[in-house]
C-alpha cells in the first residue's frame, strides 16, 4: 500500500502537467487576445481601452467590463477586405494542400518502396532543408524566380519560353514557395503510414485479379488515409495563417488573412481588430480539426 | 444448406474439368526454373510436374527456396530462367492478376478496411461478375468455410482461426485452376492446426482442385499431401509420396530432415546373397537388404527409423529370434523420453555408438518399461534398414 502511495502522486502530477501547460501558454494568452478583441482602439499605450486596473476598485472593473463590445467582430463581417482575406486564405490553403498531396504522395510512396537502407537516406534528404533558416530559403527562391534568375535561365536555355517569365509577385511564385516549404510535412506522415503497410496486401489484391492501378485505388490509398489526413492537416492549418511566403513571393493586390492581421497590428496599430481577426481565424481552423477528430474516432470504433 | 453446397460442388467440378482440356498433360509443368537475388541463387533449376487434383507439398527448411518458387507460380517474382506452363501455356512472365491462380498468404493478408464479405467478393468484382452472382458466390463461400453470421465483421474483429477461413474463402472464391497455400496453418495453435489440416484435405478432395502448399513442418506435409517435394538450397532433393519419402529417403540429409533416424557410417564389407554386410564404426557389422540400385564402394550410411528398432532384455523372441541375419546390438539404456503414445529410449551401445528406439506404450501399466542403466538388446531386421550413399 505504501509503495503505491509513493508512486501515485508523481503519476498524478505528470498527468496534470500538460493541462497546466495548456492553461498557462494557451488559455491565458487566448483570454488576453479575446479581451483585446472586445476592446476599442485608443491612441494610448497600450493602444486600446478599457484597461482593467485591479487597484481602481470594484466599480471601475464593472465599468470596464461594460465597455467591452463585439464591434470589432461586426466590422470583420461587414468589411469586404476581411471576408476576402479569409476566402483567399482558405482558397490558397486548399489549392496548396491539394498540390502538396499530389506531389508528396508519389514521393512518399517511392520512399516506402525503397530498400530499407536507402529509406534512411531518402528520409535525411527530405529533412535536410530544415537545417537552413526558413527565411533564407525563401530569399533563395526570390533569387531563383527573379527576372534573370535560375528558373528563367533554364527555361530560356531549353527554349521553352522566348522571353523571361514574370514569376515574382505572382500567385505561381507563392504556390512554389508554399509547396516547397511544406512538402516535408506532407511526405513524412504519408511515408510513415505507407512504410508500415504490409506488402502482402498489395500482392493479395494483384493475386485476386486487380491490375496495378486498381491495387492502388482499392487497397493502398484507402489504407493510407490516416497518413493523408495527418499530412493534409499539418499543411492546411499553418498555410491558412501563412504570412511570410505570400508577403515575400505573392503580389500585393490580394492579401491573405495573415498579412491582413500583420497590417492591422503593426501598420494601423489597431490591436483590437487584429485580435478579433486572429480569433475568427482560430474558429475557422477548428472546423477541419474537429472533423478529423470525429473521423479518427469513428475509425477507432470501427476497428474495435 | 446441403443443397447449396451440392450445387457448389457440381459447378466447381465443371470448372475444374474445363481447366485442363488436354488429357495426359500435367496441369502445371515447371521447367528448369531458376531465380537469383544478387549473388544468392534462391531457386536453382527446379523441374516438376503437378497433375490436376493433386495436393502437393513443397517442404524444406527456411531459406531453401520453396517460398520463392511459390511466389514465381503466383507471379510475384519472375523467374530468371525456365518456363512455367499452366495447362500448356507459358505463364512465367505473366503478371499476378493475369493468372488463373490464387494464393492464400502466410499471414492471410486480409484487407483490413473491408468486411469479411467484401474481402471474399474482392476477386469476384475484379472479374467483372454480376452483382447478384457475386452475392450468391460470397454466400456459398461463407457457408463453405462455416463463417455464417460474421459477414459484416472487419478482419481485426475475428479470431486467428476465423481469419484463416476468410483467407481460404477469398482465395477459393474465383475458383482458381491452382490454389497456392503459403504456410497456411503456421499462425494457428497445435489443436486448431490439426483440425484445420483435416478440413483442408476434405475441401481439396471435395472440390477436386489442385493445391500446392508450402510448409517447413514435415508432419503437416506428410498428413495432407499426396506428393511431397523436398527442397534444399534451391534444388528439389526428392519428389515422392509421404510413405516413400519416409521409408526410402534418397539421401542422408532427407532421412534426417524427415522424421527421426539412426545413422551408422561405414563401408561395404561383404555380399551374402541379397544381403550386404556393412562394417560400421559405432555399431559393428550390420546386415542390410541389398538396395534396388547397386551402391558403389566408399562411404555408406545405414539408416534405421527409431520405431523399427526393437528392444528386449535378452534378445529377440519368437519368430524373429530364429532369423539368422538379424542385427543385434548390446547396450544399456542411457536416456528415456516419455511422449505419451510412445517412449523413446536412447541406448548406449557397447560398441560405442548410440541408437534410438521408439516403443509404443500399448499397455497402461509400465510393467515392461525399461529403466536407465538397464542392460538391453536392440535389434532390427535387415529389410527395415536403408542404405544411403550421400
Amino acid at each position: 500500500m505504501s509503495s503505491r502511495r509513493i508512486f501515485a502522486r508523481p503519476a498524478r502530477l505528470a498527468a496534470i502537467a500538460p493541462y497546466v501547460w495548456m492553461v498557462l501558454f494557451f488559455l491565458v494568452p487566448f483570454g488576453f487576445v479575446l479581451k483585446i478583441a472586445l476592446s476599442q482602439t485608443a491612441i494610448a499605450q497600450p493602444p486600446y481601452e478599457p484597461l482593467f486596473d485591479l487597484a481602481a476598485g470594484w466599480d471601475a472593473l464593472e465599468a470596464a467590463f461594460g465597455a467591452l463590445s463585439l464591434d470589432n467582430f461586426r466590422l470583420l463581417a461587414s468589411d469586404d477586405i476581411y471576408v476576402f482575406a479569409y476566402v483567399r486564405s482558405l482558397t490558397v490553403a486548399v489549392t496548396a494542400t491539394a498540390l502538396l498531396l499530389v506531389i508528396g504522395y508519389p514521393i512518399a510512396y517511392g520512399m516506402a518502396r525503397l530498400p530499407s537502407r536507402w529509406q534512411a537516406v531518402a528520409m535525411v534528404l527530405v529533412i535536410v532543408p530544415f537545417w537552413t533558416s526558413f527565411l533564407i530559403r525563401i530569399y533563395a527562391w526570390i533569387n531563383i524566380l527573379q527576372h534573370d534568375g535560375l528558373l528563367n535561365q533554364i527555361l530560356l536555355m531549353l527554349h521553352l519560353v522566348s522571353q523571361p517569365v514574370v514569376w515574382l509577385s505572382t500567385d505561381s511564385a507563392m504556390y512554389i514557395g508554399i509547396v516547397y516549404s511544406y512538402l516535408p510535412f506532407m511526405i513524412l506522415p504519408l511515408y510513415a503510414t505507407l512504410a508500415k503497410m504490409e506488402p502482402a496486401l498489395e500482392e493479395a489484391a494483384g493475386d485476386l485479379g486487380a491490375p496495378p492501378w486498381q491495387v492502388f485505388w482499392l487497397v493502398t490509398f484507402p489504407l493510407s488515409l490516416p497518413g493523408v489526413g495527418a499530412g493534409v492537416l499539418l499543411c492546411f492549418i499553418p498555410i491558412v495563417g501563412e504570412f511570410v511566403i505570400p508577403d515575400l513571393l505573392a503580389g500585393s493586390n490580394s492579401l491573405m488573412i495573415g498579412q491582413t492581421l500583420w497590417l492591422e497590428f503593426f501598420t494601423n496599430k489597431d490591436w483590437p481588430v487584429a485580435s478579433a481577426a486572429a480569433i475568427v481565424l482560430l474558429a475557422v481552423l477548428l472546423v477541419p480539426l474537429l472533423l478529423y477528430e470525429r473521423l479518427q474516432k469513428r475509425q477507432l470504433e470501427q476497428g474495435r | 444448406m446441403a443443397e447449396k453446397l451440392l450445387t457448389t460442388d457440381a459447378e466447381l467440378g465443371a470448372a475444374g474439368e474445363a481447366a485442363h482440356p488436354a488429357a495426359g498433360q500435367p496441369l502445371l509443368r515447371i521447367e528448369g526454373v531458376a531465380k537469383t537475388f544478387g549473388a544468392f541463387r534462391a531457386v536453382d533449376g527446379v523441374s516438376l510436374d503437378i497433375g490436376a487434383g493433386e495436393f502437393f507439398a513443397l517442404l524444406g527448411p527456411s531459406g531453401c527456396g520453396k517460398t520463392t518458387l511459390l511466389r514465381m507460380l503466383a507471379g510475384f517474382e519472375a523467374p530468371d530462367e525456365g518456363r512455367i506452363l499452366l495447362g500448356g501455356k507459358d505463364i512465367a512472365q505473366a503478371l499476378p492478376h493475369e493468372r488463373p491462380i490464387n494464393m492464400m498468404f502466410q499471414n492471410y493478408a486480409l484487407f483490413p478496411h473491408l468486411s469479411v464479405s467484401d474481402n471474399i467478393a474482392f476477386g469476384l468484382k475484379r472479374a467483372g461478375m454480376a452483382r447478384a452472382d457475386i452475392a450468391r458466390r460470397v454466400a456459398e463461400m461463407v457457408a463453405l468455410v462455416n463463417l455464417e453470421g460474421l459477414e459484416k465483421r472487419k478482419p481485426d474483429q475475428l479470431s486467428g482461426g476465423q481469419r484463416q477461413r476468410v483467407a481460404l474463402a477469398r482465395a477459393l472464391a474465383r475458383r482458381p485452376q491452382l490454389l497456392l497455400l503459403d504456410e497456411p496453418l503456421a499462425a494457428l495453435d497445435k489443436k486448431l492446426r490439426e483440425s484445420t489440416q483435416g478440413e483442408l484435405m476434405e475441401l481439396q478432395r471435395r472440390l477436386g482442385m489442385t493445391f500446392i502448399i508450402v510448409t517447413h513442418d514435415q508432419e503437416e506435409a506428410m498428413t495432407m499431401a499426396s506428393r511431397i517435394g523436398v527442397m534444399k538450397a534451391g534444388k528439389l532433393a526428392q519428389v515422392a509420396s509421404p510413405r516413400e519419402l519416409y521409408e526410402a529417403p534418397r539421401s542422408r540429409w532427407i532421412a534426417e530432415f524427415v522424421g527421426d533416424i539412426n545413422l551408422f557410417d561405414g563401408e561395404s564389407k561383404l555380399r551374402d546373397g541379397h544381403r550386404l554386410i556393412i562394417g560400421t564404426r559405432d555399431a559393428g557389422s550390420l546386415v542390410v537388404a541389398e538396395p534396388r540400385e547397386p551402391v558403389g564402394g566408399g562411404k555408406l550410411s545405414v539408416a534405421i527409423r527409431p520405431e523399427k528398432v526393437k528392444l528386449s532384455r535378452r534378445g529377440p523372441v519368437g519368430e524373429a529370434g530364429r532369423e539368422t541375419a538379424i542385427n543385434l546390438l548390446d547396450g544399456v539404456i542411457a536416456d528415456i523420453c516419455y511422449l505419451g503414445g510412445t517412449t523413446t529410449y536412447k541406448v548406449k551401445l557397447d560398441t560405442g555408438g548410440m541408437v534410438q528406439a521408439s516403443v509404443a506404450n500399448s499397455a497402461r501399466l509400465d510393467v515392461d518399461a525399461y529403466s536407465v542403466n538397464q542392460h538391453v538388446v536392440a535389434w532390427f531386421a535387415p529389410d527395415d534398414c536403408v542404405l544411403l550413399t550421400s
